[in-house]
């Protein structure tokens, strides 16, 4: 009888314990990378507003969709704007931010390079 | 010549970051949400507030009328404060006002409606936020002007006259 009943307890709590750790590794992902549009510098993870917590629902019901990373981000794209995502894609507003650091690795490379190995 | 490339070559280059940032000092800091936009409004099902039955969002808008969407909740102290305006916008009965009730105890929401009188033609329920994303809304209160299905206008924060001066210009 004791065991039936220990059975019963350990049948019952499978499901919770394998509570998808892998879809939730990839909530508190894409949260992270999601800014919280009604706070002063935080990610919809860090936040505990309405309209984070939302937003965290809303994830988890497209991950549950199963939408991908990136449609998910998307999505949040078409509704927000690209001011929602902490990490924007290359567009005609943030080519520069993108570009510039390796132009400047690359001039600075050419610079060291001309200066110093060539000179020899 | 080859020795004046290089340096000639940093200025210019130190020039250009120079005057990219100092163009970048200008732009405003200060987020802003765009408001004009002229996106399709979402589809999705929910409740309704009084009956609780299941409705679709293409049963409340129809297509040749002008709506104006109103995200409102009891426990918000700016959409008491709108409440008169938008009371003052029904009167008119150019637009219909449609309300999406926010994460509300539904008890309280209709002592809400009860005390400042009940401006909206219909009353849905946005129980979780989800809805209110989907809206691409930010809070309440919030009103969306729509048209044909699309968001003409989006007022963010608590109506004013200002804004209702503005609305109706808008739907005339």
């Amino acid at each position: 009888m004791k065991f039936l009943r220990f059975f019963l307890i350990f049948i019952l709590l499978l499901p919770l314990s394998s509570l998808n750790a892998e879809e939730y590794d990839k909530r508190n992902k894409i949260t992270k990378n999601l800014r919280c549009l009604i706070c002063q510098g935080q990610s919809v993870y860090d936040s505990d507003s309405e309209f984070a917590n939302s937003l965290k629902i809303v994830v988890d019901k497209k991950l549950k969709e199963g939408l991908s990373e990136e449609q998910i981000y998307e999505y949040f794209k078409t509704k927000y704007g690209e001011w929602i995502l902490y990490d924007p894609g290359i567009n005609k507003n943030t080519y520069i931010l993108w570009l510039l650091p390796i132009l400047i690795f690359l001039i600075g490379g050419a610079i060291i390079y001309k200066s110093f190995i060539v000179r020899k | 010549m080859k020795n004046k490339i290089l340096p000639f070559s940093v200025i210019i280059i130190f020039g250009i970051i120079f005057f990219i940032f100092y163009k970048g000092l200008e732009d405003s800091k200060i987020y802003t949400p765009d408001v004009n936009t002229k996106k399709e409004i979402p589809v999705f099902n929910t409740k309704e507030f009084f009956s609780g039955e299941n409705v679709k969002s293409s049963s409340i808008f129809e297509l040749d009328k002008i709506y104006l969407l109103n995200i409102w909740s009891s426990w918000c102290v700016p959409c008491r404060q709108e409440h008169p305006f938008l009371m003052n916008l029904n009167l008119d009965n150019k637009v219909n006002i449609i309300g999406m009730n926010y994460k509300d105890n539904l008890k309280n929401a209709e002592n809400f409606l009860e005390e400042l009188g009940n401006p909206y033609k219909e009353i849905f329920i946005d129980i979780d936020g989800t809805i209110a994303i989907e809206w691409g809304a930010y809070g309440v209160p919030e009103s969306f002007l729509i048209y044909k299905n699309k968001i003409i206008k989006k007022y963010i924060g608590p109506l004013n006259q200002e804004l209702v001066d503005e609305i109706n210009l808008l739907i005339k």
